[in-house]
């Protein structure tokens, strides 16, 4: 049986909304019978990108995350409505019924992602529900898929073991798996959202002062050599794919016979040791 | 003799032949009235008795319309209200002819061998009436299964599908192409195949105009400032102040007619001021450039001449050194792709972030193209002072600098290229002069001061270790270098003090590494794709339906192929758009002239008023908001509530920004709810070949998709509607509707022999198919670089704009790339803004500036929006207003979005989202601050272009809360003798809003109203 997921690539997403504009323009002022009542103008949407910046002023960068209901296997919602308001699908979509949902503000809380809207002119929780009304009139894809500028985004159906083995090899991750909802919506990259960098430029002064490229920079954690990188052209290195909160490490940089280490600790924020000068 | 029996015999079946159409017309009429509804209401429009006759009455027929019907007679008619006269029977058939040529047709018009006499309003219907018969029957869009009808527009953001249903929007979506539209082409680099996608990667503005269709804040019906009387008390101090109530358009017209009448008999030609926005909605008809022109010259007006916002230093600088005047000092871009991809090892992008401005038109049609690049292993380096949505897409070293210091850093570059001799001598040598001079200045032995990176460095910020670094690595790697907006120049650090500096720096850093050599060149993937440049459809600035030779590109090609009626505006005065509000106020200003035909008329300054001409007292508003794209725009409440002003209109689609200092508002609707014709990213004029930028041409029908919104009006009708007061309407028309004029525009292009009217009706667009891969346009300045004839087709320089032979070197006066431009020297010597050497000297407002930097000591610059195009797809309830990096709603109110670095703002007490106060002596905005390490210290980085514009006072203080930075901004002139803005040379101070607790309480109790409770 084949099932709907959703992949994004977190290291292609510009938060340029196209997504969030297309779910908009496809749900707001328009009821899909047995799907959605209409979604609100404006107010939260049920598509929405969160930003995670890392590092400081210059080396810095920016992640950007699209979030939207998670279609889970094992949706907290579809427990928490009890009566059949909302329903999984037999091709992975969950939906809420936009009849027998009516009033059901308490299911905006189920959802641990905080993905369900809540319409206050419809009195309705809505979500972001794959599109599935174009879907079952033969699109290939929702309306994210052809508006993204970099392709960010694709939908796939294919059986759950494909899915598993495609996960397993391209390192897709889903959200919060230990809450153990079994997501249909994965995310390629996204180190770049949760994970840290450590990162520094290395100088050297020889009558003025110059970035200096081609130094050594090592990565150890209590000894152990973790990752080695030379210096580019502006001195910069930077190790990145570094747990948070994942302790401390030493930063050896040596070029021929100077060298100097640094110990830094990792706490939530990545790190930009700023210059460093190798006397 | 038999050759006159011939001829006399020919006169004879003409006559014949005339009298039967003329017979014929009735029942055609009558037949395409039963057959379609629309034809029969526009029949049924009026009551009236027509004649159509030779001039001489031999041949006459007389025409009775009553109640949709149409009976006719031979002969003359004793009262006929129109008589349609033809000087002669072959005029007559040429012009009565279904498919006639329009160049005969308006020659008669011309030339009076054809006139239309009578009412106005009744000539204009008839004529149109005629016309619309041959389309009746059309059928427009395609049925799809749902149930559907899809459509096609164009947007500022890129080609749509528009599906209705039951007269409303569904949805709108990219076009996907699809097996019948021409195929894509082809770059082969570096061993690889690149083929773009077959989708219209359109802006986040598109996506957002089902939204603003049916915003709230519509003008819904013609309206009329409470307390103006034009026969009475006008009251202008109120304007902006009194409300207003609702009126027919009967009443709408009148007034706007009768004061048009008014101004022409009381102050003379002159006194009607037209200012536009500096965008409208597209279409080659419907554009500023095309209706309004077309109405404003026959009404007469006094020009708002634009300064080149978008080019400034460009146009005002970088020009004298390379030239490209008809593109207002920036280059072109052919072959730049192919070559970038194939040659190319590193992009700089300076003040350059082209997935926040699109080169304009593009959307993200660049974007595929810059992940080639990347996976081609080319390095990006971005020189801003914001890590912007470019730089966090593609990653690569940011260099992060202060506003207005560029031209440091690049001075500095050059510094090192010269000291470490890491530049091109052989090609400074052949293709460049004055570089010894330059050389004096930046080495220090003109001045004993040496440009050193650490001499930048105090000016800048960047550590002088990453200038030299950089300067290396340019030196090293073969660069493309993408400067401004465009790739190829065009805003982006040009719109400060230091534009000019800057612009003319990045012409020299490109002359001293060889520009022009494979992978050397300007660009950044933005522009240069390899499509096909010699199909001809007009862009929106050729003209359109103007009749207008001189303010647009009309005359060059867009006259002869589309032949209408010359229109001219008979007043020459001119009032310089940024000083505007002096103007009306102070009643003098003086500018400089931005025309591009050639270098040296720069340089002659203007005054208003001209001898000869009134004081501005009219003002006809157009096109949507100009307050956040003026500077310095608090001036503009003064002068619209000048008692000099007698008469503001405001023709204007929604309630927003200045509509509300207008004494009438008349509804206009958007181009989803009105006929035109464009393609996508096309310009022309100044943007010659501009298309480029996309990977497929486009061209588009724009269909009317829906019936205009409450009683609002395409733009042209209520310029007819204007006009058939003054008895021009028939006149503006020359008998054609909107849609008329599509098929004009349609005919006059390379379209019919691709693809037949009726099935470009149904299907709603073109693909041009690309260029054949042997048929590529060569790579821009190759030629140059290889000291060969010029091999573009580029029509320009002029013929005479050649330094000696036709055909080769640059529009400068030496044929070369000037390092001290020959035209400066000759024209401008002793400017100490603008030297002829082209020296650093720090913004006259920047942290340079003595006492106004200690209590200013941010710089804000406001960019180009992401999120909107200028002030269209911005505010109006609209979906953008919902994306964070765009408006951030608090207390429900959408505040702007301003970007400071988290060093600045921890200082300031401000956490992220928190409303600030950004101020400086020329006002307040209240923003919600976004913190992060993405923005230079010391820098506030903010969009331009707000649509909004609303003045509230909170615990006893005035501040703007719609995002209008630009009340913010100098209107000081960029440098002495230019007319050229600096709205980025900007000094303010940010604290958190000590009026954010009132406000939120106040909004709390009374939601909707921005101004609820506070007034």
């Amino acid at each position: 049986m084949n099932r709907w997921n959703l992949i994004i690539d977190v290291a292609l997403c510009e938060n340029c909304n196209n997504c969030v504009l297309a779910a908009r323009d496809e749900l707001a002022g328009n009821a899909y019978p047995g799907y959605s009542a209409p979604h609100a103008a404006q107010g939260p949407a049920v598509i929405r990108i969160e930003r995670r910046t890392r590092g400081a002023t210059p080396m810095v960068d920016a992640a950007y995350l699209p979030r939207m209901c998670n279609h889970c296997d094992d949706a907290p919602c579809i427990r928490a409505a009890g009566d059949g308001s909302i329903t999984k699908r037999a091709d992975g979509i969950v939906l809420i019924d936009p009849q027998k949902g009516k009033g059901r503000r308490d299911l905006v809380a189920a959802c641990p992602y905080g993905a369900i809207v809540w319409n206050e002119q419809e009195q309705l929780p809505q979500t972001w529900f794959f599109d599935a009304h174009l879907l079952d009139a033969g699109a290939p894809a929702p309306r994210c898929v052809p508006v993204c500028p970099t392709q960010a985004i694709e939908a796939v159906k294919i059986d759950d073991t494909s899915m598993q083995r495609r996960a397993a090899d391209e390192d897709l991750r889903v959200l919060e798996p230990e809450l153990g909802t079994r997501p249909r919506v994965w995310y390629r990259n996204l180190w770049r959202f949760d994970q840290c960098f450590i990162g520094g430029s290395v100088s050297t002064v020889d009558g003025v002062e110059d970035c200096l490229e081609g130094a050594t920079v090592e990565l150890l954690q209590g000894g152990k050599p973790l990752d080695r990188r030379a210096t580019d052209a502006f001195g910069d290195f930077r190790f990145d794919r570094l747990a948070p909160r994942s302790g401390s490490y030493t930063i050896r940089i040596s070029a021929g016979y100077r060298a100097r280490t640094v110990e830094v600790q990792l706490l939530d924020e990545s790190i930009y040791l700023g210059k460093l000068e190798l006397a | 003799m038999a050759q006159r029996a011939g001829g006399g015999g020919k006169v004879r079946v003409q006559r014949l032949v005339l009298s039967v159409i003329l017979r014929a017309l009735s029942p055609m009429i009558n037949g395409a009235a039963r057959r379609h509804p629309d034809f029969r209401a526009l029949l049924a429009r009026h009551d009236a008795l027509i004649q159509i006759q030779l001039r001489d009455g031999s041949i006459a027929r007389h025409y009775e319309v009553r109640g949709g019907k149409v009976r006719s007679r031979a002969g003359l008619a004793e009262q006929p209200q129109v008589v349609m006269s033809f000087k002669d029977v072959a005029t007559a058939l040429a012009m009565m002819s279904p498919n006639a040529d329009m160049g005969i047709v308006v020659h008669a018009a011309k030339n009076f061998k054809v006139m239309v006499i009578g009412p106005d309003h009744l000539a204009t219907w008839w004529m149109q009436t005629l016309n619309a018969m041959a389309k009746a029957g059309l059928r427009f869009g395609t049925p799809m299964p749902d149930g559907t009808q899809r459509y096609t527009n164009l947007t500022n953001g890129g080609p749509l599908f528009v599906y209705v249903r039951s007269g409303r929007i569904v949805r709108v979506t990219p076009i996907e192409y699809d097996s019948h539209d021409a195929p894509p082409w082809t770059i082969r680099a570096r061993g690889r195949e690149f083929t773009p996608r077959r989708v219209g990667l359109v802006a986040p503005h598109a996506l957002s105009v089902k939204s603003t269709t049916y915003s709230p804040q519509r003008v819904p019906y013609p309206m009329k400032r409470a307390d103006f009387d034009p026969n009475g008390e006008r009251n202008p101090q109120n304007r902006g102040k009194s409300g207003y109530v609702r009126i027919s358009w009967e009443e709408a017209i009148d007034i706007v007619a009768g004061e048009i009448r008014r101004q022409k008999r009381v102050h003379g030609a002159g006194s009607i001021c037209i200012p536009t926005s500096s965008h409208h909605q597209w279409g080659n008809v419907g554009y500023y450039l095309s209706s309004l022109l077309r109405f404003g010259n026959l009404i007469g007006f006094t020009r708002m001449a634009a300064n080149p916002d978008s080019w400034e230093g460009w146009y005002w600088g970088a020009m004298h050194h390379w030239g490209h005047s008809q593109r207002v000092g920036i280059t072109g871009n052919y072959g730049t792709i192919e070559d970038c991809l194939q040659n190319a090892e590193q992009i700089v992008f300076w003040s350059s972030d082209p997935e926040s401005t699109y080169g304009g038109y593009m959307g993200f049609e660049g974007t595929q193209r810059r992940l080639w690049a990347k996976q081609l292993g080319i390095e990006f380096i971005h020189i801003d002072p914001h890590y912007n949505p470019t730089a966090q897409l593609f990653g690569g070293r940011w260099i992060p600098i202060r506003p207005g210091t560029d031209a440091a850093l690049a001075i500095a570059i050059m510094y090192v290229w010269i000291k470490e001799d890491l530049f091109d001598h052989k090609y400074v040598i052949e293709h460049t002069t004055g570089f010894h001079e330059w050389r004096a200045y930046v080495m220090g032995d003109e001045d004993g001061v040496p440009k050193t990176p650490e001499w930048q460095e105090a000016e800048t910020g960047v550590p002088a270790r990453d200038a030299r670094a950089l300067a290396r690595l340019w030196a090293k790697r073969k660069t493309y270098l993408s400067a401004g907006a465009a790739g190829t120049g065009f805003g982006g650090a040009g719109r400060g003090a230091t534009g000019a500096q800057w612009a003319r720096c990045m012409v020299m850093i490109m002359g001293m590494q060889g520009l022009g050599k494979p992978g050397i060149n300007m660009g950044g993937m933005m522009s240069g794709t390899p499509v096909d440049h010699e199909f001809y459809f007009p862009g929106y600035a050729d003209g359109g339906i103007s009749g207008e030779l001189q303010w647009n590109g009309n005359a060059v090609n867009n006259y002869q192929k589309m032949p209408h009626v010359l229109t001219v505006n008979p007043v020459r005065q001119l009032v310089p758009r940024q000083q505007f509000p002096e103007a009306i106020i102070q009643g003098k200003a003086k500018g400089y002239l931005w025309d591009g035909l050639a270098p040296e008329i720069q340089f002659a300054p203007y005054e208003y008023p001209m001898p000869g001409y009134p004081r501005i007292h009219m003002i006809y508003k157009y096109g949507g908001s100009y307050f956040s794209t003026l500077t310095e725009s608090n001036r503009m409440v003064e002068a619209y509530r000048h008692e000099s002003i007698e008469f503001v209109v405001n023709q204007s689609i929604w309630q927003e920004g200045e509509a509300q200092f207008a004494d009438v508002i008349l509804p206009a609707c958007t181009n989803l709810e009105r006929w035109d014709i464009g393609e996508w990213g096309s310009g022309g004029g100044y943007l010659q070949h501009g298309f480029n930028g996309v990977n497929h041409r486009v061209i588009v029908l724009q269909h009317k998709c829906i019936e205009p919104l409450g009683e609002s009006k395409p733009d042209y009708e209520i310029f007819s509607l204007v006009l058939q007061r003054l008895g021009l309407g028939a006149m503006f028309t020359e008998g054609c509707s909107d849609l008329d004029w599509v098929k004009r525009v349609f005919d006059a292009s390379d379209l019919p022999a691709h693809v037949s009217w009726k099935k470009f009706c149904r299907k709603g667009y073109f693909v041009v198919p690309a260029e054949a891969e042997s048929m590529r346009p060569p790579v821009n300045f190759r030629w140059f670089a290889e000291g060969r004839m010029k091999d573009i087709n580029e029509p320009q320089p002029l013929p005479s704009q050649w330094a000696e032979e036709f055909g080769k070197g640059l529009q400068t006066p030496s044929g070369k790339l000037e390092f001290v431009p020959e035209n400066l020297k000759r024209h401008d010597p002793d400017n100490p803004e603008r030297p002829v050497v082209n020296r650093y000297r720090p913004s006259w407002e920047g942290p340079r500036t003595p006492g106004l930097a200690q209590r200013f000591p941010l710089q804000m610059i406001a960019t180009h929006s992401r999120y909107s195009f200028h002030t269209h797809a911005d505010g109006k309830q609209g979906t953008t207003n919902d994306i964070t990096d765009h408006r951030v709603a608090v207390a429900g109110h959408y505040f702007w979005v301003a970007r400071m670095n988290d060093l600045d703002a921890r200082e300031r007490g401000i956490l992220h989202r928190d409303l600030v106060k950004v101020w400086n002596d020329r006002g307040a905005v209240v923003c919600a601050a976004d913190v992060s390490p993405m923005v230079a210290r010391g820098t506030v980085k903010c969009f331009e272009s707000s649509s909004e514009y609303v003045m509230i006072e909170v615990a006893g203080e005035r501040v703007e809360i719609g995002g209008c930075m630009s009340t913010l901004t100098p209107s000081r002139p960029q440098s002495q003798g230019t007319s050229g803005m600096a709205p980025n040379s900007c000094l303010v101070q940010v604290e958190a809003w000590r009026g954010a607790q009132e406000f939120i309480r106040a909004r709390s109790r009374q939601v909707g109203d921005p101004r609820a409770g506070l007034a």
